[in-house]
């Protein structure tokens, strides 16, 4: 049944575009309907997927000449990743009701984004997983190009030539495993159980899974993260943030780790303390978590603050992978939904509340517009979302990154070390950027009055507040009761940990 | 010898030729008072009905080649068949866009020497004999210089076609000097004895000979494929070339020219294979893989400058014949390679065509082709830039278009073919470049729908144009979706 949700995405991409022009509300409204019955599929597939292993979904021979299937397969980690999709699409709708140029082509490019990023989290053979994973990249262009603001040609070029870039040196990976394997098969699991040697895996799994991280946001690799999100309208840096990133994640773990597991095993010399690809990765991880807060706390501009915060989160998320143990994988699975939906709240309050209202993100000037007082909608959820990404108990973010943290102190107490400076530094960045923009005591001087203008800002609108709602409670409901998640992830993990991909 | 074999085996060949005079009697007989667009609807009638009758003989009918006293002259089947039936096809599609054109007043010439050089295509893609292939190389390139410059009034039409034939002759003159050399050393211009004879050579100990006519060679075809350093006229007849000429050159001519080239290399594998001569197999992928390195490279670099949609074309398809060189310097026993060389050379040929087809429309719209002619093309025509959108994503290698299939497919049989980190780093190196290429389409089609228009008039393309671009963009979507439709296809002639 998950499957219709991809398709269900790419023949509304197909039927937006050809709607006609100018009728903005029946666009709007059947972009809604495509994403709200998206999610439905999610939700429903995800319950009826409780306690069981992976489900195949679709089995068909698309090229037999060279093995290559359709084949769709859901595991409890596709579920959670499909489930986050489906909320993260609907609440991008909602968040981006004020959109009013081209509003065919830009729910078409957005649902043809979502379809790919379905295809991606459902795909169970490398070469139709390649395929949805490209798919998923040139709309981004165009959405952030088209629909964006600061920069946003170089934004957009720069994000999706890291995307290209990443997605070449996994292409190649892959060539490289499927034609030294001899396998007939382009599938997973074909390909898991070829016996690549250990020499092998030694170099194609760095390769891969650099190209992977790439669009994880792995430093030193993530600078198209921040100018991407920054340029980018507000639905797309939610789908960006919240999905897109996963994507890498997911790539990182499905088809890296577990194609080639004995490429994290130890060189057998050490360089510098560094014994293995997964130290290498993992401190590459550990760097992105501390490097991303401190440049988050010098920000002057809001959504940079929140860019460099996803920095910090996918950080995290491959951190948990590297630990290679199922309490650190399970978390950052966890972490992935987390992230996913704490993001796109955090960016539709800067793009959507604050920036399309006051049309400015500078810090400096947000200070003087007192909008706790003037959008307290905003400003308190602001707070709500802040202090998830923060990692408070009784948020998902918390459970997330504590099981990470776990792991990764059962292998490295180090690790666990330098990433907690960077958990400090998050509170503060946070809390800077949240007093900041809208809870200051400084008052404007006569001066700044005609420049920031009093006027009213408008109030927020019944979409902004179902969106807020829909993505809060989700953050909340995995936060007070994780095992919601647990549940699916701990078995998907656990059979990708004994045995490559199944 | 039998005449009567003969004929038969030229059919194709022959109903093209008819065709073409058929033409010329229609329209300067008997439509001479007739307006302009009766008199090109009629002469493109009258040619496409001839490619379908020749495309039926090529398909349909199961004769087997055509020899003299056991030396085979013609191939037939595999993919000789393959490379005709593609020619035809695009011939067609040439023809059709040609309709709505109006940089000539001698459409019935423009029509009649377009088949011819379809003719000379089709004895390319046969030919197993060396003076069969000089003649055919020669049929098709004297067509193509007079097609270059048939926009009389245009002067870069007259230039481009000047550079294109003093380098075109330039090539044909290192051609049969190779030829001529092999013929020495071997004794025979049959192409599966020259190189049985070449084997025996290089298996003595090599001759100095032997690698002089292989460099002479790969120069007079690496012309013909526009490979790097022999691309130079590429550029400026793409530039030059009225938009159907430009756009049959880089695709018809393409794929006579590689059908060659797969002959060729097939010839040498069976030959070499069998004498174990290692110094040969060796230096011949070798001046394949430099020319290919370099087309690459210089193919994609340049195109990053161009500000010219056809110089950027001209430069990505020097790019795209560095991509298909790799896989002819790693060809396999099988007939993976073959058929993979094939399908790339084909579904590009497919998809410049229409590339070419939206720049015409543009062109004659703008009185331009600098990419800046093409801003906010979604606004004055959603069809034309939908079309180029497909066009340009599917010769980046996006999936799910044809171009990333052809691309996937040619690089697996690479590393299929060439088991080594050499092939490894070859294909490494021409997927980075691809997403060098990325960057340069994505110029374009960020002028079609990210940058507003200067002017917003609406471009209207001619509804035979407009009809034919968006079948060919159906037929990108499609076998990008499906690429086993065109594969067993290909396969089904090598039985």
């Amino acid at each position: 049944m998950l499957a219709w949700s991809i398709y269900i995405s790419f023949a509304g991409a197909l039927i937006v575009a050809l709607l006609p022009t100018g009728k903005f509300a029946l666009v709007r409204w059947f972009a809604l309907a495509v994403a709200a019955v998206g999610l439905a599929i999610d939700v429903a597939g995800y319950a009826a997927g409780f306690a069981q292993g992976p489900r195949t979904l679709v089995d068909a021979a698309w090229i037999p000449a060279m093995g290559i299937h359709f084949l769709l397969v859901a595991d409890g980690i596709s579920r959670v990743l499909v489930l986050l999709t489906g909320i993260v699409a609907v609440a991008g709708v909602l968040f981006s009701w004020n959109v009013e140029t081209r509003v065919n082509h830009f729910f078409a490019f957005y649902l043809a984004l979502i379809g790919g990023v379905y295809g991606v989290f459902l795909s169970a053979d490398f070469f139709l997983f390649f395929v949805f994973y490209e798919i998923a990249i040139v709309p981004k262009y165009f959405l952030i190009a088209i629909w964006g603001s600061t920069r946003r040609e170089y934004g957009a070029m720069k994000l999706v030539l890291y995307s290209f870039v990443g997605s070449s040196m996994v292409l190649v990976g892959l060539l490289a495993a499927y034609t030294s394997s001899g396998s007939h098969s382009t599938t997973l699991v074909a390909l898991a159980h070829a016996g690549l040697p250990a020499s092998f895996q030694m170099w194609c799994f760095p390769l891969v899974f650099t190209g992977f991280a790439i669009l994880a946001g792995m430093w030193p690799f993530h600078t198209w993260a921040p100018t991407g999100h920054v340029a980018a309208p507000t639905a797309a840096s939610m789908l960006l943030a919240g999905v897109v990133m996963k994507l890498g994640a997911y790539g990182c773990l499905r088809v890296a780790i577990g194609l080639f597991p004995l490429g994290l095993a130890p060189w057998g010399f050490s360089i510098i303390g560094l014994g293995s690809w997964r130290d290498v990765f993992a401190w590459l991880a550990v760097i992105g978590i501390v490097y991303g807060a401190l440049v988050a706390l010098a920000q002057t501009d809001f959504k940079f603050v929140i860019g460099y915060s996803s920095v910090i989160h996918m950080g995290f998320v491959l951190l948990g992978l590297m630990t290679l143990n199922q309490i650190g994988v399970d978390g950052a699975v966890m972490q992935m939904f987390s992230h996913g939906v704490i993001a796109g709240l955090l960016f539709a309050i800067v793009g959507r509340m604050v920036y399309d209202r006051t049309h400015t993100r500078q810090l400096a000037e947000l200070e003087l517009m007192h909008l706790s007082r003037r959008l307290p909608f905003a400003a308190w959820a602001f707070v709500f979302a802040g202090v998830a990404a923060m990692g408070m108990p009784g948020f998902s973010g918390f459970v997330s990154e504590l099981q990470i943290l776990v792991g990764a102190w059962r292998v490295n107490p180090w690790w666990v070390a330098i990433a907690g400076i960077g958990i400090v530094i998050s509170v503060a960045y946070i809390w800077r950027a949240l007093q900041k923009a809208f809870f200051t005591d400084k008052l404007p001087t006569p001066e700044d009055h005609p420049k920031t203008g009093w006027h009213s800002l408008g109030a927020i609108t019944w979409p902004e507040i179902a969106g807020t709602v829909l993505l809060g409670a989700s953050t909340l409901a995995v936060g007070i009761y994780p095992r919601i998640l647990l549940d699916q992830i701990e078995p998907a993990v656990k059979a990708l940990l004994a045995g490559g991909a199944q | 010898m039998n005449y009567a074999d003969l004929f038969r085996a030229t059919l194709p060949e022959t109903v093209l030729e008819i065709a073409a005079l058929l033409v010329l009697v229609v329209d300067l007989g008997f439509l001479r008072k007739a307006a302009l667009k009766a008199r090109i609807a009629s002469a493109v009638l009258v040619g496409v009905a001839g490619c379908a009758v020749a495309l039926w003989l090529v398909y349909a009918a199961g004769w087997a080649g055509f020899g003299v006293g056991g030396d085979q002259l013609l191939a037939a089947g595999g993919s000789a068949a393959v490379a005709q039936c593609a020619i035809l096809v695009l011939t067609v599609l040439t023809l059709l866009l040609f309709i709505g054109c109006d940089f000539t007043r001698h459409c019935g010439e423009f029509v009649a020497v377009t088949l011819m050089a379809s003719a000379g295509g089709l004895v390319i893609a046969a030919a197993q004999d060396l003076l069969v292939i000089f003649i055919g190389l020669e049929l098709l390139s004297l067509g193509l210089y007079i097609l270059t410059a048939f926009a009389k009034q245009s002067g870069k039409s007259a230039e481009a076609a000047i550079k294109y034939y003093l380098f075109g002759g330039m090539s044909a003159a290192f051609l049969l000097f190779g030829f001529s050399y092999l013929y020495g050393l071997t004794g025979s211009t049959n192409l599966s004895k020259v190189m049985l004879g070449a084997s025996l050579v290089s298996a003595r100990g090599g001759a100095p000979l032997l690698l002089v006519a292989m460099v002479m060679i790969a120069a007079g075809l690496g012309f013909k494929v526009a490979a790097v350093p022999f691309h130079l006229w590429a550029p400026d007849t793409y530039e030059g070339a009225p938009a159907p000429a430009a756009a049959f050159i880089a695709s018809v001519s393409k794929v006579a020219s590689f059908a060659l080239l797969v002959a060729i290399v097939s010839a040498a594998l069976h030959a070499f294979n069998s004498a174990a001569a290692p110094k040969f197999c060796a230096a011949w992928p070798l001046i394949l893989i430099i020319l290919s390195v370099a087309s690459m490279l210089l193919g994609n670099l340049a195109a990053l400058a161009q500000t010219s949609l056809r110089r950027l074309l001209a430069y990505s398809a020097i790019a795209h014949a560095g991509y298909i060189l790799l896989g002819l310097a790693f060809f396999s026993w099988t007939n993976l390679s073959a058929s993979a060389v094939l399908y790339y050379v084909i579904t590009y040929g497919l998809t410049t065509i229409g590339a070419f087809g939206v720049v015409g429309v543009v062109e004659r719209a703008t009185g331009s082709d600098k990419l800046d002619a093409f801003c906010g093309l979604h606004k004055r025509n959603p069809w034309l830039a939908a079309v180029l959108l497909i066009f340009f994503l599917s010769l980046a290698g996006i999936p799910p278009l044809v171009g990333f299939w052809a691309k996937f497919n040619l690089f697996a049989a690479v590393l299929a073919a060439g088991d080594g980190p050499v092939a490894l780093a070859l294909v490494a190196l021409a997927i980075a470049f691809s997403a060098v290429s990325l960057y340069y389409y994505l110029q374009v089609l960020k002028r079609a729908y990210v940058l507003p228009a200067v002017d917003e008039s609406p471009i209207r393309a001619h509804p035979v144009t407009l009809v034919v671009l968006v079948l060919i963009a159906a037929a990108v979507v499609l076998l990008g979706c499906f690429p086993a439709l065109l594969q067993s296809w290909i396969a089904s002639f090598y039985v």
